[in-house]
């Protein structure tokens, strides 16, 4: 009787689990998935134009994603525009341009430099500085420390001598 | 010396706080337009009931562009507050029916009524790039040369009306006048 109770209940154990398990892989970071259009091409060189493009421009909508990425509206606009430019034979920093006078710094995935992004582009640079500022200052102090003199004189090993409670 | 020691960590810590303080409360959302001061893109479209029309047509005074569709639940939201404005003849209203279908656009007007002296057709999206547009419902103030002065992007009710378009429809007549 209480087997059978025991069975039921690992059953039931089993089945939850299982449905947590299932519910956990949703949770799993997915493969990121590129919008499929038909879009033609003369050229091999042009599609992976395209493809660099709408990678490198940022969807307007959708904040973290970008043209290729996307399934809204302004996005599937702009990758028709992309394309259409290519094919009429702009270069890649006209189509940038383009965008750029449209929808400003925020579709651009790589920000300009400006007064605005310096902090942006070279911020790191100054926090690597700052950081081995830091480092040296440290070295130089260890480095300070291993060098000096570091055999006690007489009254500072009898004051030794006392606070290890004079055992020797 | 020693003092600055202490005080420098402290400071960054401040600075850093600061920053981040800040940081939270950016809102990220609401894109800066790139066509605040320029006049708006040419086109030569067809409105909504299907007649030609270009920048001509827009109103040689201060007036709102409005971009809707029959799609865009926010737009519902708004809609009471453009009809107030275009009845009480406050501000004249033109929409941008954007990414929609005639026909749709169509029914919408006739269910919810219209506000707009016309609507621009744009059912391939084309215009709203030229304008920067990246979704329904935004709202455009322009001036009486046809040059944007101001957008605002998201439902335009009556709260952001007096708080954001009546501030800048004064600056703009204070400049005029």
């Amino acid at each position: 009787m209480s087997s059978t109770a025991t069975e039921v209940n690992r059953n039931v154990f089993l089945a939850l689990a299982s449905i947590i398990v299932l519910l956990c892989s949703l949770l799993l970071p997915g493969t990121t998935y590129s919008q499929v259009d038909t879009f033609e091409f003369d050229s091999e060189e042009q599609q992976n134009r395209f493809r660099t493009l709408s990678n490198e421009l940022r969807c307007p909508m959708c904040q973290n994603s970008s043209l290729s990425g996307s399934t809204g509206g302004v996005a599937e606009d702009l990758r028709r525009e992309v394309h259409r430019m290519i094919m009429e034979g702009m270069s890649d920093s006209e189509i940038i341009k383009f965008m750029f006078e449209r929808y400003g710094d925020f579709i651009l995935f790589r920000p300009r430099l400006t007064a605005g992004t310096v902090l942006l582009w070279f911020g790191p640079l100054l926090f690597l500085f700052i950081g081995g500022l830091f480092a040296f200052g440290i070295w130089r102090r260890a480095r300070k420390i291993s060098d000096s003199d570091t055999e006690l004189d007489k009254s500072q090993q009898k004051r030794l001598r006392q606070l290890l409670g004079d055992k020797t | 010396m020693s003092k600055l020691r202490f005080y420098l960590p402290v400071l960054g810590f401040v600075f850093v706080a600061v920053a981040l303080w800040r940081g939270l409360y950016l809102d990220t959302k609401t894109l800066p337009s790139m066509l605040i001061d320029k006049p708006i893109p040419n086109f030569e479209l067809t409105s909504v009931d299907g007649s030609g029309v270009s920048n001509s047509d827009l109103p040689d005074q201060i007036f709102l562009l409005n971009v809707w569709g029959s799609y865009c639940l926010p737009c519902l939201i708004e809609h009471p507050t453009l009809m107030r404005l275009s009845e009480e003849g406050e501000i004249p209203v033109v929409g941008v029916n954007y990414r929609d279908r005639q026909g749709l656009a169509i029914d919408w007007l006739a269910n919810n009524g219209n506000p707009f002296s016309f609507s621009i057709l744009d059912e391939s999206g084309r215009f709203g790039i030229d304008l920067g547009v990246y979704g329904a419902p935004e709202t455009y103030l322009v001036d009486e040369n046809g040059v944007i002065r101001f957008r605002h992007v998201s439902v335009l009710d009556e709260t952001v009306w007096q708080e954001k378009f009546l501030p800048a429809i004064a600056e703009l007549l204070e400049e005029g006048g």
